[in-house]
């Protein structure tokens, strides 16, 4: 087991009891993100779809790098790396 | 509400005239106070727009980008309370894009147009909208806020 940081973005600090950061012990991303949502259920819905599938909308992030290019939720952590959880800025008109 | 400085105010429009005709994106750094629904910008940050696809009329920012942008911050102990984007000769409105891919709820959209001639263009209009519902995507709204400018130059 592997002790990380995961970040919280400002929108989902309510449901983390207002922390910007929590500290959780895993092997993978996967693991990570399964300590957060129990340590913190209500941040379960806003992350995941009722099937359990991550919102299209958020990004993991394992250090500067996007999950989605390396093992993505099998991706694994070692001591001393931050996860981020960052939902997409995007937009546009018509 | 959200309240910046003059010269905050002026580099989120300028950044639109400099970008013009594409869209022009960046963050908004500071605090928040949740139970009075305000935000205090303490520093303007320009950021890349990866929509080279569509730039006249789309914009994203790289989430390393936005991850680095927060480290930055963090260190002046700012956080991320919004964003801002320009409307190249287009109203200073969130369209239906804007909102089905704001997901930062209780961050501040703060929207320029800026009009020209395809060549050059100059900032009008200049609103904040925050983003209100629930982060699972239910019952979003962007609604118009109060943006306060302080210590005008005139
Ligand atoms: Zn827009």
């Amino acid at each position: 087991m592997s002790q990380i940081k995961v970040q919280i973005p400002t929108p989902l600090r309510q449901y983390s009891d207002k922390k910007d950061s929590v500290e959780v012990e895993a092997t993978t991303v996967g693991e990570a993100m399964k300590a957060i949502t129990t340590a913190h259920p209500d941040l379960r819905r806003h992350l995941y779809t009722d099937e359990g599938k991550l919102r299209a909308f958020v990004n993991l992030y394992l250090n500067e790098e996007d999950i989605r290019y390396m093992q993505k939720e099998a991706t694994e952590v070692k001591d001393g790396d931050t996860l981020y959880i960052v939902p997409s800025i995007a937009g546009g008109r018509g | 509400m959200l309240k910046l400085s003059q010269t905050e105010y002026a580099a989120i429009r300028q950044h639109g005239e400099d970008t013009y005709p594409h869209e022009c994106c960046g963050v908004l750094l500071g605090s928040v106070n949740l139970d009075t629904d305000t935000r205090v910008v303490q520093s303007v940050v320009r950021a890349g727009n990866t929509r080279t696809d569509s730039p006249h009329n789309r914009y994203s920012i790289d989430p390393a980008e936005l991850i680095r942008i927060q480290m930055q911050g963090r260190k002046r102990g700012e956080d991320i309370i919004g964003f801002y984007h320009s409307h190249p000769d287009h109203p200073a409105m969130w369209s239906s894009t804007d909102l089905a891919e704001a997901h930062w709820i209780g961050c501040s959209y703060v929207i320029t147009s800026v009009d020209g001639d395809k060549t050059t263009g100059k900032a009008v209009f200049t609103k904040s909208w925050v983003l209100y519902g629930s982060p699972d995507g239910s019952a979003k709204q962007l609604e118009e806020e109060e943006m306060i400018v302080q210590n005008p130059e005139q």
